[in-house]
């Protein structure tokens, strides 16, 4: 090449030589790294996506399956009607306890130490001896039978027979001893060891037993928050979205409003916690822990979410319509309510329900207004002590126990079932109506 | 229980209201007139003045009832019962609305207090039946006069639309309330610290330890209200979320918007935004049960002492949270630079990454810069994620790898649970609160004026 260029200089343009074509390799490879740079970067938030779902899935799933044991339950009338009388308040307070260990010494009859006797009876949950009640309270005739029961194994076997905690680990880092191990497969061999669904996640209110506690009382309490929310929100939010686009006149108040509903959407949540704390808890003295504050609460949140989203929806309806409407002479009000909102109705439902997902995953006003507190009952009204899913969640991840892990997991996956759900909805909405002028 | 019967009362007269209203416009029109608004304005008209001046005696009444009636019943009280501090006197009000509502107050009530908390009830109830009494005599008097108004010249769509737009007028001025109870919740509480706590000790002290004992003897009884650490913990792990979180979201956007085919966009784009519908919690979650142990696991490794709660994990992962926020806000930045100038750098030979890097980077940069700002008043304004997962330690340090606390971290366990409010412990989660407030907004109006003089640039 050189040497061509000695001999013919004519050729040799700066565009040949071998330091421009190392230059363009250079920059050509530099091109390449940038792209890559940009697609790893793509990469690594998808795959950050899938650790965390995945992560929770993996975690989760178990959470739906529930060790069962079988026990033959002998409602013995010595234990619990010894005066044959049938009295409900006898009934009621009588010791269902032993009837569990009763059931339990009958498998295991060689079981006969203090100690040994009470880690057998540890194989099943505390609860069941409250079921067992409630089970005699409701017909009294079982009294006197023998019936073969399966009841609700300790949160602990159950992450062992869910292979959650290892078994083959020095007994003294196991919360099950060997004895307990040895006693669980003889159940298992008898066919006395199940995993069913777990009902009880989703038909009980919370707990400090990881097998006794569910997501009902939760659920309920995030809906009927939800359901203030939406009261509150939505009708004010259209209405001031509808005022400010379609009414207010352009002055330094409307300009107000609207820097301080843009800045309002930038307020970090837990202010408004701080808010509701301050204003509806000590000076108006609202119920702590009751869904209608944490409503009110999640309301002013949402609000500004409802109102931009509304503006943009009425915004995009052209003006030709409203035009028509007041030359064939509506007045501008039924101009906006017969013409233009339904125009922008599903634009201002579709963003209606992201703000109210929104509300739906926020935790931490709900923090500031007491919704955190234990709460075993599930809310029957919107002034009942209650708390909410996320607080839940917030609340399990806390807790020492290893099955309360996978709970929260568990939570997690429904409160994400809900999220998508609605999600869902609204972008149907939005294919659906979607309408361009 | 009256309250619930007057609601569906005030209900009933309304429709009512709507229906006579209507029937008597049509009665009015029958003999040939033309009136001047369509019945069904009629009918809105007589229902409005039917239910509104009701339904707001109504409010006004169910607001105020419960401190008078307590008033009253206080003010039965033999003397020597009222002439307490005020402590004594808001515990009092508590036993008798607890008497009133039959919770038992743990011990046995006083017979005047016993009496006053009869006389409280009685008051309540009476004044729930004259309210429903007065509610209905209002709501069939509006009612009545609105329909005796009746005639062919009545502009009832006009007083009809005149109501809607102050009700209109009257939703968007929520806004303007919600700031105004914001910032005077945020600031009397705040001055009610301040007076206990010098505001400079609060900003610049060194030490944060807010528990004060119960009694004065007890070993660190004042507590200490140095914010510093909260503020050096706050803004180490929103520098670590923008470390992460700029990068990825500013190179996702260039690729994005530059180089990917319009089918990867149209199938990466919701799935990023799948990141920012994410509920908080769960990433604290995340945070602190996979992130942390990881990263201590890793840091054990490489022979480094990692804290079970670091800096490090949750700030990771808040980044990754933010970076939908960066990456569609400066989306929308890159693709409002003109083409002519990309066009122009072509022209001259520029590569792609040539031409994003030099010209429409340049361009873009103070939307971008604003995008940042934005994320990171999202960062320091995020609650679930560092109180999960960084820790309740004011360390006064930077090393990511410690447990450090946030502001936010601080107010949210200050206020959780029954706290007596008037301690400066609780207070000063208001200070913080405000401080809070006042970094977020600034940092908005901010990022909010440069973004939109940047806009104006090439509109």
């Amino acid at each position: 090449m050189t040497d061509l260029a000695q001999e013919s200089p004519i050729v040799t343009s700066r565009y040949q030589s071998d330091a421009f074509a190392a230059r363009l390799r250079r920059r050509y490879a530099a091109e390449r790294r940038f792209k890559l740079a940009g697609m790893a970067a793509v990469g690594f938030s998808l795959l950050m996506l899938a650790v965390l779902l995945g992560s929770i899935v993996v975690q989760g799933l178990p959470a739906f399956l529930q060790t069962q044991i079988r026990l033959e339950v002998n409602f013995d009338p010595a234990v619990l009607d010894p005066s044959g009388k049938r009295d409900r308040q006898e009934l009621a307070q009588a010791n269902y306890q032993l009837l569990v260990r009763n059931a339990l010494q009958s498998v295991f009859p060689d079981v006969t130490e203090r100690g040994d006797r009470r880690k057998l009876s540890d194989l099943v949950s505390s609860g069941v001896a409250f079921h067992l009640r409630d089970r005699v309270m409701d017909d009294p005739a079982v009294v006197g039978t023998r019936q073969s029961l399966w009841v609700i194994a300790a949160d602990d076997v159950d992450q062992i027979v869910k292979g959650a905690s290892p078994r083959d680990v020095v007994e003294t880092e196991r919360r099950i001893n060997d004895r307990q191990l040895a006693w669980l497969d003889v159940l298992e061999a008898n066919g006395a060891l199940r995993t069913t669904f777990n009902w009880t996640l989703f038909t009980a209110g919370d707990s400090r037993e990881p097998e006794l506690a569910g997501l009902q009382g939760s659920i309920v309490g995030s809906l009927l928050t939800l359901i203030i929310t939406m009261v509150l929100a939505v009708p004010v939010g259209v209405a001031a979205a509808v005022y400010l686009e379609e009414f207010a006149p352009k002055n330094r108040w409307t300009d107000l409003i609207e820097v301080n509903i843009s800045n309002l959407a930038a307020v970090p949540s837990i202010v408004y916690g701080l808010l509701g704390l301050a204003v509806f808890l000590n000076l108006f003295g609202m119920p702590r822990s009751a869904p209608v504050v944490g409503g009110v609460v999640m309301s002013l949140m949402t609000l500004p979410i409802i109102i931009i989203a509304s503006r943009a929806a009425l915004k995009a309806v052209p003006p030709s319509i409203r035009e028509a409407a007041l030359g064939v002479g509506a007045s501008r009000l039924q101009m906006v309510i017969h013409h233009v909102l339904p125009l922008a109705m599903p634009g201002i439902l579709t963003g209606t329900i992201i703000g109210m997902a929104h509300a739906l995953g926020e935790t931490a006003p709900l923090l500031m207004i007491g919704m955190v507190a234990f709460i075993v009952d599930v809310p029957a009204g919107f002034l009942d002590s209650a708390t909410v899913l996320p607080v839940q969640i917030y609340m399990w991840a806390d807790s020492p126990e290893r099955a309360f892990t996978e709970r929260t997991s568990a939570a997690i996956l429904i409160l994400l079932a809900f999220l998508i759900a609605m999600n869902a909805v609204a972008v149907y909405l939005r294919k659906k109506f979607e309408r361009r002028w | 229980m009256q309250l619930t019967v007057l609601l569906v009362v005030l209900l009933a007269l309304t429709v009512m209201g709507y229906h006579m209203g209507r029937s008597r416009a049509v009665a009015v029109a029958g003999n040939g007139v033309r009136l001047h608004s369509v019945p069904t304005y009629h009918g809105l008209y007589v229902a409005v003045w039917a239910g509104l001046p009701a339904f707001l005696l109504f409010a006004l009444w169910a607001a105020l009832q419960g401190s008078v009636a307590l008033h009253l019943a206080l003010s039965g009280l033999p003397a020597d019962l009222t002439n307490v501090s005020e402590q004594a006197m808001s515990l009092l009000k508590a036993d008798i609305l607890n008497l009133a509502h039959g919770v038992s107050t743990g011990r046995e009530p006083h017979p005047a207090i016993l009496a006053a908390a009869r006389h409280y009830n009685e008051l309540m109830a009476l004044g729930h039946w004259s309210l429903l009494a007065v509610g209905s005599i209002v709501a069939v008097g509006g009612l009545w006069i609105a329909r005796s108004q009746i005639s062919v010249s009545l502009r009832a769509r006009n007083r009809f639309e005149r109501v809607v737009s102050v009700a209109l007028v009257l939703c968007s001025l929520v806004a303007i309330l919600t700031t105004i109870g914001i910032v005077m919740s945020l600031l009397l509480e705040a001055i009610r610290f301040f007076a206990r706590v010098s505001p400079l000790e609060f900003l610049l002290g060194l030490h944060w330890s807010p528990q004060t004992a119960m009694r004065a003897d007890q070993v660190g009884s004042s507590g200490e209200f140095g914010a510093v650490p909260l503020f050096v913990g706050t803004l180490l792990i929103t520098v670590i979320a923008m470390a992460v979180a700029v990068p990825v979201g500013l190179m996702s956007a260039i690729y994005m918007s530059e180089y990917a085919p319009a089918k990867v966009r149209a199938a990466a784009k919701p799935v990023l935004e799948i990141l920012a519908g994410i509920p908080t919690v769960v990433y604290g979650f995340f945070a602190a049960l996979t992130m942390a142990p990881f990263v201590r696991t890793i840091g054990q490794g490489l022979g480094l002492g990692v804290s079970s709660e670091s800096a490090l994990a949750a700030g990771f992962v808040m980044g990754v949270m933010i970076i939908p926020f960066v990456s569609s806000l400066s989306d929308d930045v890159i693709n409002a630079v003109p083409q002519a100038l990309r066009d122009g750098s072509y022209g001259l030979g520029a590569t792609k990454s040539e031409t994003i890097r030099q010209v429409v980077l340049p361009a873009a940069l103070p939307g971008i810069v604003g995008a940042v700002m934005l994320a990171a008043s999202r960062a320091i304004g995020e609650t679930m994620i560092v109180t999960m997962a960084a820790g309740l330690s004011a360390n006064l340090t930077a090393n990511p790898l410690n447990a450090v606390t946030t502001v936010t971290t601080q107010i949210a366990t200050l206020l959780v649970g029954d706290q007596e409010f008037n301690s400066p412990k609780t207070l000063s989660a208001f200070g913080l609160g405000l401080v809070l407030f006042v970094v977020t907004l600034s940092l908005n109006m901010i990022a909010l004026r440069v973004v939109q003089k940047y806009r104006e640039k090439y509109d």
